[in-house]
């Protein structure tokens, strides 16, 4: 019974603070309404600066080819390579075309002539893939016998990529990071011998602090899904009964986490820069932006200690391609191992006494 | 100045004193440089491929040894039907399929063969860049001589400044901005808070020192820090992860300089107007690292966003500072093609470091 009146006292404290609540709310919003246009890493509309040496029709025939295709954008016409070269390092084009003089009359005799695609490759995908259209373009070999069919996305939105992704992050800053936050402060603030000294059990006081938070945490999942439905108009492919599993399961071990960190820390500058660092690694090591299997074989080991990187497969493969149950199984029975580990961790770690 | 010189002292002593917190300042930049440098690439390596080949003659083998002698992919079994390739995707078992069409071989004269290629689509990225080397790895293998020439124009690729299209040389600018705006910013928005929380801003108020005394002697310790984080950053971009530092060092070094000031401007406008450390913490992580990862271009080309989105990440003092390494850094370009991340820098600075100070001494009164 006495957990009844912790978990009132816990939602009072959430709600009195002024800011936490608001900041709660309007996190998720601005997640999803604004992060998913920003993370694009499409190809298109690559600025192209083209130096031609020929002006002839042929010349003309291939600039338009260029200018027709959606990857390139014709943005300035230099006449010598240093004035094309002097674009890109000022960073008004992405890549430049020069045409030989006599391109034209090369061609027509039939004998080989060379032009040349320099491509501004600090970005490697971008460079590579661009040079290569471009190139392509140029050889006129747009007819092949490659088909490709792309399942699952059709209209290649990174969008639909992105929102499940980013649900994954609120919820380990929600609920993996909040009541850790919370525990700390106790600590420093010197309440928690308060409680200490009362007859609540070790077990009844954590988890009056975990479950406010779980409780916000699904409340914003649930938040999400109706905006990533409103506004992107992206409905789970996959049941949601699967996703909310894979969700109970990685808070469990997200909160564990938080837990851990708190009670081997004195203060909170401390845990947080300890649960920021452990933050910023689970997010760029999560396949979340950039692929885990592009990594180094060492670096896909480490993700592999990575709960996020899991429920960030979890919920994309659901979401995106509608995986079910036994499909996922491998990752909610590691999500399951991490939930009962760091628990575990948790509550040998937490000691009463001072 | 004896003052100041003490006081500055005092923070070092607060600094040096937690063990932990020092080993967490410097160890960390020096972790995630690597881990980050190594770990975030968007280099295809080792695709999954199933094949589904119901020819088996010896072009569509050949195809198939090729795919799998490049190092993009990797083939990894086959598959008789598309229900299967269907279900490998949802598993996650593969990221491609290679599809003949039947009697692949014999059907070449006629024009009637033909490959697709299945893809994962749900990373779009991902999926066309793979389709994309597929397509001309297949297209290489089928020609009975390798060439391209068929209007007889032949282009010449020249890959300027990364010619092995390495990943490391996009990310490491975008993950030094990041580390040393977000070191910088918390360490400086957690201190100050933390000594308001704890009651000894007070004490520090009330002595003889100028309010902006104080803060400049908070500073100046954390600058030595960011300082010396940044040097061990570019020591490991250059000698571990083997980024080039084609440009001038100095010009680095000072532009460095400069964004390390507008992040510490940036933790003291914040803790002004916090006061808890969790809500410092919460909106130095929160709110200036989120956006800072999606918007200043560290892993998702500002270009590419909608116009409204790129005025927002014009907000974002990492975008100028990313942009600006990014060429002095791995193009070489000289000063007068950073002169606008500079100019942008700079009144970031005065910016900041004015408004806060202004907040600052609102409260005292």
């Amino acid at each position: 019974m006495m957990i009844k009146f912790l978990i009132e006292k816990e939602f009072k404290q959430l709600f009195r603070n002024s800011f936490l609540p608001r900041m709660i709310l309007m996190f998720p919003i601005m997640m999803m309404v604004l992060m998913p246009w920003a993370a694009n890493m499409e190809i298109r509309n690559l600025n192209l600066c083209v130096i031609d040496n020929d002006h002839s029709m042929l010349s003309q025939r291939l600039v338009n080819r260029i200018e027709a295709s959606t990857y390139f954008k014709l943005t300035s016409n230099k006449g010598t390579y240093a004035e094309g070269m002097n674009e890109i390092e000022a960073g008004r084009a992405d890549l430049l075309l020069e045409l030989p003089p006599h391109l034209e009359r090369h061609v027509t005799r039939g004998e080989p002539a060379q032009v040349l695609i320099a491509a501004n490759s600090v970005n490697g995908t971008k460079g590579g893939l661009g040079s290569s259209y471009l190139a392509s373009i140029v050889r006129g070999n747009t007819d092949s016998m490659v088909s490709v069919r792309n399942l699952y996305n059709l209209h290649q939105d990174y969008k639909l990529f992105m929102v499940p992704g980013l649900m994954g992050i609120l919820l380990t800053l929600l609920c993996g990071f909040l009541p850790a936050l919370n525990v700390v402060s106790e600590k420093e603030v010197g309440t928690i011998d308060q409680i200490n000294v009362t007859p609540v059990n070790k077990f009844v006081f954590i988890l009056a602090k975990l479950i406010p938070y779980w409780v916000v945490g699904f409340v914003v999942l649930s938040i999400c899904f109706v905006l990533a439905w409103a506004i992107y108009g992206f409905v789970p492919v996959g049941s949601l009964i699967v996703i909310y599993a894979g969700a109970v399961i990685y808070v469990l071990a997200m909160s564990g986490l938080g837990l851990v960190i708190s009670n081997h820390s004195a203060t909170m500058q401390q845990a947080m820069f300890v649960m920021w660092f452990c933050l910023v690694v689970f997010i760029l090591m999560s396949g979340l932006f950039t692929p885990v299997r592009c990594m180094p074989q060492w670096a896909q080991y480490i993700t592999m200690a990575n709960p996020l990187k899991y429920f960030i497969e979890v919920i994309r493969m659901v979401f995106v391609k509608g995986s079910s149950w036994s499909d996922i199984s491998l990752q909610l029975a590691s999500l399951g191992v991490f939930a009962l580990a760091l628990n575990t961790w948790a509550v040998v770690s937490y000691r009463k006494s001072a | 100045m004896i003052q100041f010189y003490s006081f500055v002292k005092k923070e070092f002593r607060h600094i040096f004193r937690d063990r932990r917190t020092i080993l967490i300042m410097l160890g960390m930049p020096i972790v995630q440089i690597i881990l980050f440098g190594f770990a975030i690439s968007t280099e295809l390596n080792n695709e999954r491929v199933a094949v589904l080949d119901p020819s088996h003659d010896v072009l569509t083998h050949r195809i198939t040894n090729e795919i799998n002698a490049s190092e993009y992919f990797s083939v990894v079994g086959n598959v008789s039907n598309a229900d299967e390739v269907d279900a490998g995707f949802k598993k996650g078992n593969i990221d491609m399929a290679l599809v003949f069409s039947p009697k692949y071989a014999s059907k070449i004269p006629n024009g009637e063969s033909h490959v697709q290629l299945i893809m994962d689509g749900s990373d779009p990225n991902m999926a066309t860049t793979a389709a994309h080397y597929a397509t001309s790895i297949i297209g290489d293998a089928s020609k009975e001589q390798p060439t391209h020439v068929q209007n007889g124009i032949i282009p010449n690729i020249q890959l300027l400044y990364n010619p092995q299209m390495k990943s490391a040389y996009n990310f490491v600018p975008g993950v030094m901005g990041m580390i040393l705006l977000l070191i910088c910013a918390m360490m400086t928005s957690i201190s100050i808070v933390r000594e308001k929380e704890t009651g000894t801003m007070e004490i520090l108020l009330v002595s003889p020192m100028r309010p902006i005394n104080i803060i400049l002697a908070k500073m100046v310790p954390y600058m030595v820090l960011s300082f010396t984080n940044l040097l061990t950053i570019l020591v490991l971009a250059r000698f571990v992860l083997h980024v080039p530092i084609a440009g001038n060092l100095i010009l680095l070094l000072l532009i460095s300089l400069l964004f390390i000031v507008v992040a510490l401007s940036l933790g003291l406008f914040i803790s002004t107007i916090t006061q808890t450390q969790v809500a410092a913490m919460l909106v130095s992580a929160m709110m200036l690292m989120m956006p800072t990862m999606f918007f200043s271009g560290m892993v998702f080309p500002v270009e590419n966003m909608p116009e409204p989105l790129q005025w927002l990440s014009c907000a974002m003092p990492a975008r100028w500072y990313i942009q600006a390494v990014r060429k002095v850094m791995i193009e070489g370009v000289g000063v007068r093609y950073v002169l606008t991340e500079i100019g942008v820098l700079l009144g970031m600075a005065v910016l900041l470091l004015g408004v806060s100070l202004k907040l600052f001494k609102n409260r005292l009164a």
